[in-house]
Formats: structure tokens, C-alpha cells, sequence
């Protein structure tokens, strides 16, 4: 087996650029070109389609302005609280649910069913409860993050080994040490795919609240751009966030070692 | 399973201490609205949200708003299926696309792809279509890769049945290959209408226009804290039954494993 196996990764090895490379090449490369084909073409109406080079002028832009690394800021720390408080409150609960089959019963379908519902039209609420500032997109943020985190710890929960726990009730564990002991290190893994789920509804969330009403962060300057029809900003805008937000969502990913357990 | 346990889950106990703290909640609310310990102007009581359910859905066309919500939701739902699942079929078929592209795809399903909605709008215009595409895009991810997986997890003795019939391309696909997929595909599409319905309501809040989600936006903005709250409640309501709704259906349509 061991043999078979080096054998093929050398074959493999053996091109200097994969194939699999060289098609997503093709695809970029061709997507780039049909959408310069459009810009000029004059098809679309103007500026919905910009050109290549303003979007890149406008990302560059973009990068060297010193108000949109505030703005930012503004971002990301809402959305670090919302992914704190969410967070801990949804590991609370999700280990309270998790090792309870009476409360996990009686209140679980409750979050099993509100997780799904959309949480920004509770954003009229929030603007009444914390205000027009950044703690009402936090608390959307907040509500949104808890669900899946709750969902997904409580099932990590149910899913660990018995004798684990059995060997903590044998050692007369109390309920904290349980839960520091036994309960979060057994579950790393769920915890870490909670948040990461939280994290992307949590910053969904955040951003969805600036765009509707804020005077800072990038929801904020996306709505602007959006307002004063600066098209080649706005897209420059949405691709630093998908950067963003796709590198931190697998930056989650790698700190959990979730790549390890597909592996496996 | 303990004997405790067993009781617990044979019984309607829990369910009953579930409502119990549900109704408890509420009263709670109403007492300390009435004592005002909290504000009525920023919480209304529950007897007034109650209250103005009726209200709100006589005199807001609930049920118009709530048939175009469902329209457009489901409009989206046909357009997931025919793209999803053509897009997934096509990149199991080529083994290199699917290599090149499945984890693009899978990184478009953790980008916040609804903060698109700006740019949707100026391509769209203000209209029910900038909805439903925003419901579609961003729904799109989960059912190309749970078609993916559906196909490339079809089992290797039914392939090799196909094989020993000698069944052609399309026939494989047709008869072995998609008949296997299906509770998966299934499983995707049900995702993504949950996912298109989020996004959908979401985006009729945001840009006020179209059903559900703009009646909320409506009566928030006229001040209507009552009917504002019953909405927010109307709408949550409308969306659990929609995804029990669909539960069924997937449990109904799936062949017994």
C-alpha cells in the first residue's frame, strides 16, 4: 500500500503546473476577459460594470486610505463583541442543553427553529433597546451568533464519549471542572464549527444593520458608495470584505484543526 | 438508556415545562411593563402585541405580502434547483472542474454574499427581482455541494449493477446515478430555501420593498411598537412553519433508507 501510494505521488508531481491549476487560471483569466468585454461593450448601463483597471484604481484607493482602516476597525470590533458574547452565552446554554435530555426536550426546538429565522428584522427592536450606535449592531450581531453556536455545542455535547464523562463523575468532579475538564476539551471541534458558523452569521448580521442605518464601518461605506453611485469603490469594497471574510472563516477552521478531522 | 431518561423521553413533561416557561416569560414581560420597570415605549406589552395581530393583518394586506414573499421565495427555490443541481451534476461529471472550482464554492458559501444586495439594486432596480436574485446567489452554494455529494456518494454496488447492464452515459446518470443522490439533493435544496428565505425577508427589510419583510419595516418606521413587534412575531412564525413545512415535504419525498 505504502509503495503504491509514493509511486503515484511522484506521477502526480511530475507536471510543473497541475491541470487543476491551469484550468482555474482559464476560468479567472476568461471571467476576466468577458467582464472587460462587457465594460466596454456599452451593453450594460455605465459603471455597472466598471472597468477592470478603475476597480483596481479604486481598490488601490481603497488600501491607502486611512478612513477606511477605521471604519474597519469600527467592523470588526462590533463584530468581535457580538462573536464574545454570542459566543460564550451560546457554549453556556448549548453545554446546559447538551447535558440535560430534560432541558434539552423541553427548550431545544425552540433554538432548533429560531436559528434558521432571519434576525435582521429584529433590528427595528435593537434600535429601540441599545440605540442608533455601534451596540445595536452588536446585539444583532449577538443574536444572530448565539443559535448556531447553542445548536452546535449542544450536539457536540450528546455526542461525547460516556466513559469521559464517566471517569469525571468517578472522580466526584464538580460542575465547573466537568465543564473545563471534560466537557470543552472533548468538544473542541464542535465548538470551533459553532463559531465559525456564528462568526460568518455574526458579521452577516453586523454588516446588514450598518447598511441600514449607521454613520461608521464598512456597511456604512458600502450604503454610501451604494448612495453616491461610486460603483468601482463599492466593488472594490465587497471584494477586500469576501477576502476577509473568507480568509477568517478559514483561519477559525485551521485554529480548530478541522482540516485534520476531514482528513482523518 | 436510563429508566429516568426513558421516562423523560416518553413523556410530554418537557414539552409542557417548555410552554410553561414560554408563557412564564411573557407574563413576566406584562408585569413589568404594567409596573413600569420597563419602559412601554420601548417594550409594549405582550397583551397589546396580542393585541394588534388582528389589526396588522387586516389592515397591512398580510396575506398579499405574504403570497409575495412565497412567490418570490419560491421562484428562487426552482431557479436553486435547475442551477444547483446542473452545476453540482456538472462538476461530478468532470473530475477537474470539480477539483478547480468545489472549493471556490465552498468559500462562497462562508462569504457574506447578501452584503451584495447594493449592487443587486443598482443592476435590478428596486424590484422583486433583486430579491429573488439575492435569494438565489446566496442560497446557491449548498445544493451544488450537497449534489456533489449525493453523486459521488452513490454506492459502488448500484454503479456496478448499472455497468453489468451495460447501461449507457445518460442511463447510468438517469437510472442509477440521480435516483441515488436524490435524499441529498433534497437536503440541499431544502438548505438553500431556507437560506433564500432569510435572505429574501432580509432584503425586503433592508430596501423596503416587496412583502414580509417590508411590512416590518413599515411599522417601524411609523412608530407602531405593537405592530412592529407583532410582525417581527408574525414573520418568525411564518418562517418556523415554513421550515417544518419543508422538513415534511423532504421526509414525504424521501425513499426509505
Amino acid at each position: 500500500m505504502a509503495e503504491t501510494g509514493r509511486l503515484t505521488q511522484t506521477k502526480v508531481a511530475a507536471p510543473a503546473v497541475s491541470p487543476v491549476t491551469l484550468l482555474r487560471l482559464a476560468i479567472i483569466l476568461s471571467l476576466l476577459a468577458i467582464w472587460e468585454f462587457l465594460s466596454h461593450s456599452g451593453w450594460l448601463y455605465r459603471d455597472v460594470v466598471p472597468s477592470l483597471l478603475s476597480i483596481g484604481h479604486a481598490l488601490v484607493e481603497l488600501l491607502i486610505s486611512g478612513s477606511y482602516y477605521f471604519n474597519l476597525s469600527v467592523t470588526a470590533g462590533e463584530v468581535a463583541a457580538a462573536l464574545a458574547i454570542g459566543g460564550l452565552s451560546g457554549i453556556a446554554v448549548g453545554i446546559i442543553i447538551g447535558a440535560n435530555p430534560f432541558l434539552s426536550k423541553a427548550f431545544e426546538a425552540y433554538l432548533y427553529y429560531l436559528g434558521p429565522t432571519p434576525k435582521i428584522i429584529f433590528f427595528p427592536i435593537m434600535i429601540m433597546w441599545f440605540g442608533v450606535g455601534p451596540q445595536s449592531k452588536i446585539a444583532l450581531g449577538t443574536l444572530s451568533c448565539f443559535f448556531p453556536v447553542a445548536l452546535s455545542v449542544a450536539a457536540g455535547m450528546r455526542a461525547i464519549d460516556k466513559v469521559l464523562i464517566r471517569v469525571g463523575v468517578s472522580f466526584r468532579a464538580s460542575f465547573w471542572q466537568m465543564a473545563m475538564k471534560i466537557y470543552l476539551p472533548a468538544m473542541r471541534h464542535p465548538i470551533i464549527n459553532g463559531i465559525r458558523l456564528g462568526l460568518g452569521v455574526a458579521l452577516i448580521g453586523v454588516l446588514l444593520a450598518e447598511t441600514k442605518l449607521s454613520n461608521k464601518g464598512i456597511g456604512f461605506l458600502i450604503i454610501q458608495a451604494y448612495s453616491i453611485f461610486d460603483m468601482p469603490r463599492m466593488y472594490a469594497m465587497l471584494i477586500v470584505l469576501f477576502v476577509l471574510a473568507i480568509g477568517a472563516n478559514a483561519l477559525v477552521g485551521q485554529l480548530g484543526g478541522l482540516s485534520n478531522i476531514k482528513r482523518q | 438508556m436510563t429508566t429516568a431518561t426513558r421516562i423523560i423521553r416518553s413523556d410530554y413533561a418537557p414539552m409542557a415545562v417548555g410552554l410553561v416557561s414560554l408563557v412564564g416569560f411573557l407574563l413576566l414581560m406584562e408585569l413589568l411593563v404594567q409596573i413600569g420597570a420597563i419602559s412601554r415605549f420601548i417594550v409594549p406589552p405582550p397583551s397589546e402585541i396580542f393585541g394588534s395581530f388582528g389589526r396588522v393583518i387586516v389592515e397591512e394586506h398580510v396575506f398579499s405580502r405574504f403570497v409575495m414573499t412565497l412567490t418570490e421565495c419560491l421562484t428562487a427555490g426552482v431557479m436553486l434547483t435547475v442551477f444547483g443541481v446542473a452545476g453540482g451534476v456538472l462538476m461530478q461529471r468532470y473530475k477537474l472542474l470539480r477539483q478547480a472550482c468545489e472549493t471556490w464554492v465552498a468559500a462562497m458559501a462562508s462569504a457574506p454574499i447578501v452584503l451584495m444586495y447594493p449592487l443587486f439594486l443598482v443592476i435590478f432596480g428596486r424590484s422583486s427581482w433583486t430579491i429573488i436574485m439575492m435569494g438565489f446567489i446566496s442560497a446557491l452554494p449548498p445544493v451544488i455541494l450537497k449534489t456533489i455529494e449525493g453523486i459521488s456518494g452513490t454506492r459502488k454496488v448500484l454503479v456496478n449493477v448499472g455497468r453489468s447492464f451495460k447501461l449507457t452515459r445518460s442511463q447510468q446518470f438517469w437510472k442509477i446515478l440521480l435516483p441515488a443522490a436524490l435524499p441529498n439533493i433534497f437536503v440541499g435544496i431544502r438548505l438553500g430555501l431556507i437560506f433564500a428565505l432569510i435572505n429574501i425577508v432580509g432584503v425586503e427589510f433592508l430596501i423596503n420593498y416587496g412583502g414580509l419583510g417590508q411590512l416590518i419595516n413599515d411599522l417601524a418606521e411609523r412608530y407602531d411598537l405593537a405592530g412592529t413587534y407583532a410582525a417581527i412575531c408574525f414573520v418568525i412564525l411564518v418562517s418556523v412553519l415554513f421550515f417544518m413545512t419543508l422538513e415534511k415535504i423532504e421526509r414525504w419525498l424521501r425513499p426509505v433508507d
